[in-house]
């Protein structure tokens, strides 16, 4: 990891309050610092400025200096240095913090600038509000309340502009709510890297619309939705679904790849629906892939696994058959898995004396918050010692030992084997114990099938590309008949033979920080939202997969720079 | 006292009987001996005689054009490029249509001087989109001053080369404005850039430093290498050098353009006596005196207050007649010279239906960017389109002013003035005529049908 540059820092005053930031902070972030609301539409802190909602609007001044001897010039009446305000309005977004900066925010013409730019945004607004998903959450609601004047004075024809546009696969767009702040055309240009957002027409007529012949269906799209201020930008799957305030926000990771993108899972009642990015600087920022929100439809899938039985007598199932071929068992780990159930896994490995395996899931990946490993937690197999060197595609070396009769049980943590590369002939050899939480090839042939949790249910850690442990927590509870993985571990355990182990978060976490020398000292409730960075140098040498991305630059490439 | 004699610089050859737009006619009158000149003396020289000439831009602004130029990065390593704004686009201003049409030789030669004094290698005339003849003309000129090696690689054999390429506009008003021009240029939508950081002299085009100036400001600059800064800077007035050429339209009995030492005549000897003043039985109303977005002036006002002239504050007090027709005179009585389109309104005129179509032009021309401009822009149309259809009420102008007032300085581009200055102005000078407007309306008969 490389430290940032120092910054210098310069000391600005605003609304009377002398704050220092780094120079070129702008009026926004810098009076966030003060806690000091610039109410704003188009600036977003991760997109390019272009000063066009004009709410920001604040008063700019400059110490008075003698334009001959460069001397302050001092107010007599209240002996200090004058200030000299600039008479129009400036836009905060666009204004860098410079030495002696000030700002004003609550004057009489700044609350003027305000209102009238809200009662501008919200002439042609259709004020759909009791059926507008945004509602809740939206920019226009919360400042016009805040900074509005509370009536209309409007009495002419609102414009007419398309009500729902399918902009691409998962975008859906109502052009009337639009207030036209350009987040999602720079968004798509600047960061999704797929230009094909635009305005058509002009003025008061200007539509947002998709290049002709061109479809917003990136994999991105959807950040759209997120940084849309008001109701235009909907996503087709949440639409109508439900209003966000009965919603519950926990926070989660992304865990189609090894990016681990921070991310909100937002339920109620024990059901998801939506999954939206946390911002994360060091990560990424304030965007993930679309693909990752879609991955809690998991939870309530048609495929999902429920056991009829109690968990004992599935256990006791899976005793007897570990019992029947000791030291001809194999575990295979899941580079999906948790922290906690990677170690647990190890453990369960060493009670049985097997070996471990884990199976890798490469693709390309797309250089934004993708990467090529697509299993979320590789580096947490090698930090708890599940596995040492980076998993082979296939379980070419597991099925070689089942046809040689060295392997009779195989425990999966996980993965369907079949799909890591086992043939049907070799999975009808060995006794399967299976634990999982959809229906695959291993759990129809598996012996004793334990269905397990999804991410969603449970709370664990993950380490990233960037050996950056974070946490995830549980947002729904787990359906009737699937079980808390640790617990499920730790009697596994038991049944093998191995000293206890505890069944729960904490308990295991006393053993991580005792026994991983990486995690020495943590605790999961010391792992701060934004993840800490492990020490990575025992696995230095190894050739991960991951290319360039977001805030991640691989070893490898750093070395060749 | 009679109105002075035009003092035809810029339009010396307009309308002239014999006079072409070809080089070899622009040649036989004493054409690009002014290049010639610039050529054999040092760009800083010429840049020093621009700043002693005290020339102010003519497109509207009226920024002083050495002061402009001085502002340039040069120390960027960038190239510099000079960009030609005929996009002459403001309604009632029909003087650079002109020059490129008669005269387009002058203009080109404005601008291998200016590019010689600028260190440009590039320079680029962005012509109004409704302009294609004028682009044609200006095509075909420039192909003949490549051939006559006034343009173009090695220009009269200096070894300095400069090329002229000509865009056309995307019809749209807004791409006068000089950074919504550049963005045009560049092939995008013509939204004007924030500024800062996107002062055209730093990072203009392409992110170069750049230098956009009127058509007829280059062409002063090309009579001031001519005559000198010195000599030029004694033309007109202090602060207001030059010659200005004025555009006149509406109820007068001689519309046209006309040109004039900057400040030495008034706006009443203009109409009055140059154009003839009002239609047979008609009085004059109100004027418009710089383009259509310049404050409106009401006959029968009166200006009082103090001036500078030389050392000394001088009392003045005009009537609308009385006022010399110069940048500071007319800012110092609440208007401007802008870009010199002289709108004239005689007391036929429903000063309401004349606000709702200024109106019905900013709004369609608004370009979207920025919300105060953008929404109440449209907002101001629709409320003075439904006073002028029979639905006006008492507090409409009270309401439309308020809304200008809520657009003016909060925008990102000058537009924002553009289209609130006429409703505040009507608003200031005609407010009692919006308040009786509802029952005016109920009385009014019918419009009578013109006779073709």
């Amino acid at each position: 990891m490389t430290s940032p540059a120092k910054t210098e820092l310069v000391t600005v005053n605003i609304d009377g309050k002398e704050i220092a930031v780094p120079k070129g902070t702008n009026v926004i972030e810098a009076a966030r610092l003060v806690g000091v609301d610039v109410p704003h539409y188009c600036y977003h802190p991760k997109l390019s400025v272009v000063g066009n909602c004009r709410m920001c609007l604040v008063e700019m001044g400059m110490p008075a200096v003698d334009p001959a001897t460069k001397a302050p010039v001092i107010d007599p009446a209240t002996g200090r240095q004058k200030i000299n305000w600039i008479p129009r309005p400036q836009i905060g977004c666009a204004t860098n913090a410079s030495p002696g900066l000030h700002i004003r925010t609550q004057t009489p013409q700044i609350k003027d600038c305000r209102e009238g730019v809200m009662e501008f945004l919200l002439i042609n607004h259709p004020l759909d509000c009791p059926i507008c998903d945004q509602a809740g959450e939206c920019k226009l609601q919360e400042q016009s309340t805040g900074y509005g004047r509370g009536y209309s004075r409007f009495v002419e024809q609102k414009n007419v502009k398309p009500k729902r546009t399918q902009l691409g696969p998962r975008v859906t767009l109502d052009d009337e709510r639009c207030i036209l702040c350009s987040r999602c055309i720079r968004f798509s240009k600047e960061i999704a890297k797929d230009d094909v957002l635009g305005f058509i027409d002009r003025g008061s007529y200007s539509t947002l619309t998709c290049y002709p012949g061109r479809k917003l269906e990136n994999n991105y799209s959807l950040n759209t939705v997120d940084i849309c201020p008001v109701g235009a930008l909907t996503s087709t799957d949440f639409r109508f679904k439900m209003r966000v305030w009965f919603l519950k926000q926990t926070n989660s990771l992304d865990t189609e790849s090894s990016v681990g993108a921070n991310t909100v899972v937002w339920s109620r009642e024990g059901v998801i629906y939506r999954i939206t990015p946390r911002r994360n600087d060091e990560v990424n920022d304030t965007w993930m892939a679309d693909s990752g929100r879609l991955l809690y439809k998991a939870v309530r899938a048609e495929s999902r696994l429920v056991a009829k039985d109690s968990l004992a007598a599935l256990l006791a199932r899976a005793e007897t058959i570990l019992r029947l071929s000791p030291g001809l068992a194999a575990v295979v780990g899941s580079g999906q898995s948790s922290v906690e159930e990677q170690f647990m896994t190890r453990q369960l490995a060493r009670a049985l004396k097997a070996p471990a395996y884990l199976v890798s899931r490469t693709d390309s990946g797309d250089g934004i918050l993708v990467s090529a490993d697509r299993n979320p937690n590789v580096r947490g197999a090698l930090v708890t010692g599940l596995i040492d060197a980076l998993p082979q595609s296939y379980l070419d070396e597991l099925g070689t030992a089942i046809d040689r009769g060295e392997v009779r049980t195989v425990v999966s943590v996980g993965e369907d084997l079949m799909a890591a590369g086992l043939s049907a002939a070799q999975l009808a050899k060995v006794s399967v114990i299976y634990l999982g939480t959809q229906v695959c090839a291993s759990s129809v042939a598996g012996a004793v099938v334990i269905p397990t949790l999804t991410v969603f249910e449970k709370s664990g850690t993950m380490v990233n590309q960037q050996f950056r442990l974070q946490r995830f927590a549980k947002a729904v509870a787990g359906p009737v008949g699937a079980f808390d993985d640790l617990d499920v571990l730790a009697r596994l355990i038991t049944a093998a033979g191995g000293s206890a182990e505890p069944s729960d978060l904490a308990g295991v976490w006393g053993r991580l920080a005792a026994d991983v020398p990486a995690l020495r000292g943590l605790s999961y409730a010391a792992v701060p939202e934004t993840g800490v960075v492990l020490d990575s140098s025992p696995w230095a040498a190894l050739p991960f997969v991951e290319g360039e991305s977001l805030h991640h630059r691989p070893a490898r490439a750093v070395a060749n720079a | 006292m009679p109105a002075p004699a035009q003092r035809r610089i810029i339009f010396q050859h307009i309308d002239e009987p014999g006079y072409t737009n070809d080089l070899a006619c622009y040649l036989r009158h004493g054409g690009y001996s002014s290049l010639r000149k610039a050529v054999a003396r040092k760009p800083e020289e010429l840049i020093d005689e621009v700043k002693k000439s005290g020339l102010r831009g003519r497109g509207g602004a009226g920024f002083p054009c050495g002061v402009k130029w001085g502002l340039v990065d040069r120390k960027s390593g960038k190239p510099i490029y000079l960009v030609v704004n005929a996009d002459e686009s403001e309604p009632g201003t029909f003087k650079d249509r002109y020059i490129i049409h008669q005269d387009p030789h002058q203009l080109i030669e404005g601008i291998m001087i200016t590019c010689f004094a600028n260190n440009v290698k590039q320079a680029y005339i962005y012509i109004r989109g409704e302009f294609p003849e004028g682009a044609r003309i200006l095509e075909k000129a420039i192909a003949e001053a490549r051939a006559g090696g006034f343009v173009g690689p090695n220009i009269l054999g200096t070894g300095y080369g400069c090329e002229i390429y000509v865009h056309r506009g995307a019809g749209a008003y807004i791409c006068g404005e000089e950074t919504g021009l550049i963005e045009s240029l560049e092939g995008k939508r013509p939204y004007p850039r924030i500024k800062p950081p996107y002062f055209p002299a730093v990072l203009g085009l392409y992110q170069c430093p750049t230098i956009v100036n009127n058509v007829e400001t280059l062409c002063h600059v090309k009579t001031i290498v001519d005559i000198g800064g010195e000599a030029y800077s004694k033309i007109g007035t202090p602060n207001n050098t030059g010659t200005r050429i004025l555009c006149v339209s509406g109820h007068v009995q001689r519309p046209g353009y006309y040109e004039y030492e900057v400040g030495k005549i008034t706006l009443g000897e203009l109409l009055n006596e140059v154009c003839g003043g009002p239609l047979p039985g008609r009085r004059f109303k109100a004027v418009i005196p710089g383009g259509s977005s310049a404050k409106i002036l009401r006959f029968g006002e009166r200006f009082k207050g103090k001036r500078k002239i030389g050392n000394d504050l001088v009392d003045y007090d005009w009537g609308v007649e009385d006022v010399p027709m110069d940048f500071d005179c007319l800012a110092m009585i609440g208007t401007m010279g802008g870009s010199g389109g002289v709108i004239v309104m005689d007391d036929s005129v429903d000063i309401v239906a004349a606000l709702a179509n200024i109106n019905e032009f900013y709004a369609h021309e608004s370009c979207g960017q920025c919300t105060p401009c953008r929404e109440g822009s449209l907002w101001m149309k629709k409320i003075s389109a439904r006073m002028v259809h029979g639905e006006a009420r008492t507090e409409d102008g009270a309401l439309l002013k308020s809304v200008a007032d809520q657009i003016a300085g909060r925008t990102i581009c000058a537009f924002g003035e553009a289209c609130s200055w006429p409703t505040q102005s009507f608003l200031a000078k005609f407010g009692d005529e919006f308040k009786a407007y509802p029952e005016s309306r109920k009385s009014a008969a019918a419009p009578a049908v013109p006779l073709a």
